[in-house]
């Protein structure tokens, strides 16, 4: 395996690790926007509560993945940012929109009015973020990078909406479980799980017309996982289904690791299909090796960093229902 | 993008500085058990999380648009300076995960725990500046790479682009304006509360304290400043040359304070003359010569009107900024108090600070023009082909004032 494959791969899980744990932070921002019924104001409470020591440090992902991107493959970095200039202008208005909007509803709790429209700001900023996020992805695995927008990718974004819709509704689960909120919760994960599950077949019966190159891919060297994908994915929804929410939990995670690396596995060596591989694009030897030291000692500061954050704020739910904070 | 840069700064200074404070108040509160310290460092807390969360936001635009603004630009050197920003990556996230900790572990952390969480945020934001900057320096000062015939990139050293020439200037520099902007910015706050007749113990502490980091960092400030521009004096002459306004090459160059540099004249219009001083503190010679512009060729000098003015801008603003601090000192030791005018001083001097550090970013991007990376890459050749750039830069601009004006609405009402 060459320097440049290595750090593709390293930057894969960054985007893996943003889609899980962002990918939730953002469908907490769509069940805001969705909250109803009478426990309407206690879903809020419960999506702030669960995002609110956590929602920056996940959203650093997407930076560290875009400042590895320009600096291991400046020219695939180039190409995507001229290429996808709109989606992803899009998405970032979007995510300044709803991080402020995040914290600005938070500072002002319990005061009136004229901000509880930053909390329409963030609900939606939470739905179209992701789904130009899922738009702009789709461009690449398809390998039409140059004729975005295509029908295929606007069904891809939606399927990231409802992907990340139901990451959160399962994580919320087991943030609220013992509480009445746990069954407001489970229904929207049964919910946004028939959503995803529904998009997430259309978009695999649509590829062999509408995205050969990402059929071809899936079915190619992706094969395995697209397997094991659509294995789990009914067993993730069992698990929603019968309440094991930690279960549930575990198999909707991995469920979205299947996806992003069958696709990932499915496109290799190619960075940006069809022509773009991943050592073609990549920055010369000297910026590769130095990145990778950076990140090794990077990665030996974050993880221990990361372990503590959620340890203190997502270990208390394992021995029930937290003390109000 | 420089709308974007320009917004960040103001609210990234502040995320370098105000941690920094916290960690002092809170670990005060840890030696004294004394309740105030806990109650300033709550309060700066709670505005510190709004404060970051509009500062990590808008430093995520800048990363997007580094490449949507510049494709060409970062295709060039991400190879080279992508890893400062790498680094800047980690200590950002380092930042954002203490910062979870701080804001929300009040409760679920001893005392003790909770002010160490404190720490790493104040080292890591002081990181990321220093890691930003450096990237801005060597663009500046470019080293650290081998260009064929063709200008094609053929080796690459990112340590020495990280460590290029300008680093050891620039980075203190803006570092320690970080440390300016926000011990003015605190101070200001807090003289307005004495004006406004709310003269407890919290506000004196709060003031004394922020006076502190105001005029210890305002005094490095000038040591570094003065560094930076006799470094450029060495380095980058062109840009010296437009700071301070000068078109002939001389020995015995005269400073010029204020004034308008005329390209058609060949001279500052309305400016004061000081004779000899800008070669005696170049390089502490009299009789130093200094280039002037005319020695360069036009399509290679950045514009001096602006250049000149930011400069002056930004050292004039510094040079009354230190003058307020002592006098406040001063007149503190003198009389143990501190009289009403010096408070609307120290009011102004917040705004003053932000205009201050402002003026010194607009000194050194504009006086690289029309270099994107000095003698080696044109703004013009760098940017972007995409189109719909006017709207965007609309967009961007409307959210911002929004986002600003939101911000200081929150947090001015947290005080009234």
């Amino acid at each position: 395996m060459t320097t440049a494959a290595a750090i593709a791969g390293i930057l894969w899980l960054a985007l893996t690790a943003y889609a899980v744990l962002a990918g939730a932070d953002f469908g907490g921002g769509v069940w805001d926007l969705l909250a109803s019924g009478p426990r309407a104001a206690g879903q809020r409470r419960a999506v702030a509560e669960a995002m609110g020591p956590v929602w920056e440090a996940n959203h650093v992902w997407l930076i560290f993945m875009i400042t590895g991107l320009f600096t291991a493959f400046p020219t695939a970095f180039g190409k995507l940012a001229l290429a996808l200039y709109l989606p992803f202008t899009i998405a970032m208005t979007g995510i300044v929109l709803r991080g402020a909007a995040f914290a600005f509803r938070g500072h002002a709790r319990g005061a009136v009015e004229p901000l509880s429209a930053w909390g329409v700001v963030f609900g939606s900023a939470s739905v179209v973020t992701p789904f130009f996020l899922g738009t702009a992805a789709a461009s690449v695995a398809t390998g039409q990078v140059d004729s975005w927008p295509t029908p295929y990718g606007l069904l891809v974004g939606a399927f990231a909406v409802a992907i990340c819709a139901y990451l959160a509704a399962t994580y919320l689960v087991v943030e609220t479980e013992g509480t009445p909120l746990e069954a407001d919760f489970r229904r929207r994960a049964v919910g946004a799980g028939l959503a995803s599950g529904v998009l997430g077949l259309l978009t695999l019966a649509l590829a062999p017309a509408l995205a050969p190159t990402l059929f071809h891919s899936l079915t190619g060297r992706g094969l395995a996982l697209l397997v094991l994908a659509l294995i789990n994915g009914p067993a993730a929804a069992w698990a929603v289904w019968r309440s094991r929410p930690r279960l549930a939990r575990l198999a909707v995670v991995a469920q979205v690791i299947c996806v992003l690396w069958a696709w990932a596995a499915g496109q290799w060596p190619y960075l940006l299909p069809p022509t773009t591989t991943i050592d073609a694009a990549a920055a010369p030897s000297g910026t590769l090796n130095a990145m990778l030291v950076v990140v090794a000692i990077g990665m030996a500061l974050l993880l221990p960093s990361l372990w503590l954050l959620f340890r203190v704020f997502k270990k208390a739910e394992a021995s029930g229902p937290r003390p109000a904070a | 993008m420089g709308t974007s840069l320009g917004f960040h700064i103001a609210f990234a200074v502040l995320g370098v500085g105000l941690p920094a404070l916290l960690v002092v108040a809170e670990g005060l509160y840890l030696r004294t058990h004394d309740e105030a310290w806990l109650r300033l460092a709550r309060r700066w807390a709670g505005a510190f999380a709004i404060l970051f969360a509009v500062g990590a936001v808008s430093g995520t635009v800048l990363s997007f648009e580094l490449g949507l603004l510049w494709p060409r630009f970062m295709a060039f050197s991400g190879s080279i300076i992508g890893l400062p920003f790498s680094a800047e990556g980690f200590a950002f996230f380092t930042e954002a995960i203490f910062l979870g900790l701080y804001l929300y572990g009040w409760e679920r952390l001893t005392p003790v725990q909770h002010w160490l969480t404190g720490i790493p945020i104040a080292i890591s934001g002081a990181a990321s500046s220093v890691f930003v900057v450096m990237a801005n320096a060597w663009m500046n000062t470019p080293t650290g790479f081998h260009l064929d015939p063709a200008g094609h990139l053929q080796s690459v050293d990112p340590l020495a682009a990280a460590l290029n020439p300008s680093t050891a200037t620039e980075d203190p520099h803006m570092l320690v304006s970080a440390y300016v902007v926000t011990g003015f910015l605190v101070a200001a706050v807090y003289a307005a509360g004495r004006l406004r007749g709310r003269d407890d113990a919290d506000h004196r502490r709060a003031l004394t304290m922020s006076m502190v980091m105001a005029t210890a960092a305002i005094a490095l400030a000038g040591i570094t400043g003065d560094s930076s521009a006799r470094f450029l004096y060495q380095e980058q002459p062109v840009k010296f040359a437009a700071l301070e306004g000068e078109y002939q090459t001389q020995r015995c160059a005269p400073l010029h304070l204020g004034g308008i540099p005329l390209d058609s004249e060949h001279r500052v219009v309305l400016a004061v003359e000081v004779p000899c001083a800008l070669s005696l503190l170049a390089a502490f010679d009299p009789n130093a010569q200094v280039r002037g512009l005319d020695e360069f060729p036009p399509d290679t000098r950045p514009n001096p009107i602006l250049v000149h003015l930011s400069f002056d801008t930004m050292v004039g603003l510094g040079l009354l900024l230190g003058l307020l601090s002592v006098l406040y000192w001063l007149l503190r030791w003198r009389t143990g108090r501190t009289p009403r005018w010096l408070l609307w001083g120290l009011v102004a001097a917040g705004p003053a600070s932000v205009v201050a550090m402002e003026a010194g970013w607009f000194v050194t991007e504009f006086g690289r023009q029309p270099w994107i990376v000095y003698g080696i890459l044109r703004v013009s050749e760098a940017a972007t082909t995409a189109p719909a750039l006017g709207p965007t830069f609309v967009l961007f601009l409307l959210i911002y004032v929004l986002l600003a004006s939101t911000t200081a609405v929150l947090l001015l009402r947290r005080r009234g």
